[in-house]
């Protein structure tokens, strides 16, 4: 089937039509940056032991991720995956609090009550993951059911990986909100491998995206390690939602460049597989543009790449000095009480 | 006050509740121009329009997942299930996102599911379950199930208002079945208080659901022996009214515990262990259990009758807590 295949993003005016100016391309690749500095960190914390549990990286996702996020407006609210920690980032989450988060503590969006990346801040319009994926679907169809009863011009994001896409839920999400037209969007991180299933094992098609067609609403492909053209497909899906004109699949295609999670040597990956994606690194990728495009000097990329540092050793230090949770507080928030209600999320 | 039936009592709530709260909005199959497959809704898309009363495709996980982003964006979703039966398809959603979405993320779900549930016109297995247990296990959902349409208007009120996923299991064979003497106006009925829906001091019988009635006719029967059994409504089961139960144990000190549900597993269990635990130097007798066979509910009008509890179960039951 012929699905739209996106074509990769060239000069900076094309850039600049896409609604983006200098400042937003240097702060795409900070936040790019502090996305991956955030993983690698919290890896080392792992194999240190200062986070329990599991550890979970995007690694290869940070343009997909950081794209579709920048492409959001600020009443706008998304579903963000485990290897999504860019549109944390992008929305604003202070990266002390994802790494209290990692390491269980008070301070960490969940409190201690749930771990690595199922968290968000839902003053900054994310709702957090579950494991059962892509169960954040519906939800997201909901949030724009919301949107829709009450005419409001904003949209919701629902993010799924391939693997999560053979599961019911996404069918059921993507049908309805094509019946109803829903301010949509609908992201699919394929990183061509569910744990150690490889896509031909997850689906017979061509595209993911394809399926949008059977839906009512389009679908496009587009290269995730390219985060300007994921930005750019991003916001004209967005853009179009708000706008009444219904829902949007978009795949970005990657590579997940780690195992499942950090325990997973990922030994089933072809390695001509990895030296391939390897060579379109999304953060190297934007970096070379930068240069050849936007004029990035040596002095900016110093300047920003001490300051992501900075900010990861700051973030460290913060983080650490959060106590862990109180014990006293087990269950506090099994239910919810009256006064819970309309907090300034829920508007 | 107004003489309705069980099922005009619930509908006569959701309309109330659309009416006083723009937020309110009910999302279910053939819950539209139909009316719902009972006609709790009927008449409601012309009053509301068909974006508060929304017709959705047959997708119990995007209907009730769906409820769950309504509710996070500030709205009051109501949704219904066809049967019961059907919310096997959102187990997963409820148990997975919604019933430890405050838990995590401090963000309340306040959505209602209506559950038409229950058995005694052939449904057969599928359309006849009593599911309010599995859902007990699962911390995070509040459980109502009521027996007269005082209380189902009251409660379903109450259930809207409440901040967290509330399960609302409508018993159909109450329906029309059962007319009660219903205020006009919108009142709530608070969770975790049981209703003494007939006074008796012999003993208890812990019930809740259509069994209410099953045990309140079985319980007038006994009294022409001068056997006076309380019938001890739950109304909710999370939370359940553990303090009035035991007050009616002390009180009575022998204790029949009955549910329409299957047996092992019932809710009724954890009554019995709770008694156990926490009265067992009051009681008289051993905690008695009378629910449904653990097997599936069956069609046949011969088999249905002796799969659900019946009045002389009830009857039989009591008579031997009487002699013990």
């Amino acid at each position: 089937m012929a699905v739209r295949e996106a074509e990769p993003v060239s000069s900076f005016q094309e850039v600049k039509e896409a609604g983006l100016d200098r400042e937003d391309l240097l702060a795409i690749f900070r936040n790019m940056l502090i996305t991956r500095a955030i993983e690698e960190r919290g890896h080392i914390l792992y194999k240190q032991g200062k986070i329990p549990g599991s550890f979970y990286t995007g690694r290869g996702n940070e343009g997909a991720a950081v794209g579709v996020a920048m492409a959001m407006g600020p009443n706008d609210v998304g579903t963000p995956l485990h290897r999504d920690m860019g549109v944390h980032v992008t929305r604003g989450v202070e990266p002390w609090r994802i790494f209290a988060q990692y390491m269980g503590r008070e301070d960490g969006p969940t409190r201690g009550r749930d771990g690595n990346v199922h968290m968000a801040i839902p003053e900054l319009g994310l709702h957090p993951m579950v494991s059962h994926l892509p169960a954040m679907l519906p939800v997201a169809t909901g949030m724009a059911l919301a949107f829709k009863i009450r005419g409001e011009r904003r949209v919701a994001v629902g993010w799924f990986g391939e693997g999560s896409a053979a599961r019911g839920d996404a069918h059921e999400s993507m049908n309805f909100a094509g019946v109803r037209q829903l301010p949509v969007v609908f992201v699919c991180d394929n990183n061509q491998w569910a744990y150690s299933t490889p896509t031909y094992l997850s689906y017979a098609g061509e595209h993911i995206a394809d399926r949008a067609a059977a839906y009512g609403f389009d679908g496009v492909v587009v290269d995730g390690t390219d985060v300007l053209a994921v930005y750019r497909e991003a916001r004209r899906a967005i853009e179009k939602a708000r706008d009444g004109g219904g829902p949007t699949l978009i795949e970005c295609l990657t590579l997940r460049m780690e195992g499942h999670a950090v325990h997973d040597d990922a030994f089933y990956v072809p390695k001509e597989m990895f030296e391939q994606w390897a060579a379109q690194d999304p953060i190297e990728r934007f970096r070379s543009w930068l240069y050849d495009n936007a004029e990035m000097t040596d002095d900016e990329e110093g300047e920003i790449t001490s300051a992501v540092k900075r900010i990861l050793n700051d973030a460290l230090e913060r983080a650490d000095a959060s106590p862990l949770p109180d014990p006293s507080s087990l269950a506090d928030s099994v239910f919810a009480s009256p006064e819970d209600l309309d907090t300034p999320h829920h508007k | 006050m107004a003489e309705m039936t069980y099922i005009q009592a619930i509908s006569d709530a959701l309309r109330l509740e659309m009416r006083r709260d723009p937020r309110v909005f009910l999302i279910g199959e053939d819950v539209g121009v139909y009316g719902g497959a009972f006609k709790v809704s009927l008449g409601f898309q012309e009053e509301f329009g068909p974006w508060r009363v929304l017709d959705a495709p047959l997708s119990e996980t995007a209907i009730v997942g769906g409820a769950t982003g309504a509710a996070l964006m500030g709205l009051r979703p109501v949704a219904e299930m066809q049967f019961a039966d059907f919310i096997s398809c959102a187990w997963d959603h409820l148990v997975t996102v919604a019933a430890k979405q405050f838990f995590r993320g401090f963000t309340p779900v306040p959505i209602v599911v209506r559950l038409p549930s229950g058995g005694g016109f052939s449904g057969g297995p599928f359309h006849s379950q009593n599911p309010e247990s599995s859902f007990a296990h699962i911390p995070g959902l509040k459980i109502v199930c009521p027996a007269t349409p005082h209380d189902a208007k009251g409660l379903l009120a109450a259930a809207i208002e409440d901040p967290n996923p509330v399960l609302f299991f409508e018993h159909k064979h109450l329906y029309r079945r059962i007319k009660g003497e219903v205020p006009e106006d919108r009142y709530t009925v608070p969770f975790g208080y049981a209703n003494v829906h007939r006074p008796g001091d012999d003993a208890t019988i812990v019930t809740w659901g259509a069994m209410v009635h099953t045990a309140t006719e079985a319980a007038d029967e006994l009294a022409k022996e001068g056997f006076e059994a309380e019938v001890l409504d739950l109304r909710t089961l999370i939370p359940w009214d553990k303090e009035r139960v035991l007050e009616g144990v002390q009180r009575c000190s022998k204790v029949l515990v009955l549910h329409e549900d299957t047996r092992t597993g019932g809710f009724g269990a954890e009554i019995a262990a709770t008694i156990a635990e926490e009265a067992f130097e009051h009681l008289d007798a051993p905690v008695m259990r009378l629910a449904a066979p653990d097997m599936p509910v069956p069609y046949a009008p011969s088999l249905e009758k002796a799969f659900l509890p019946q009045v002389e179960d009830v009857v039989t039951s009591l008579r031997e807590l009487a002699a013990y």
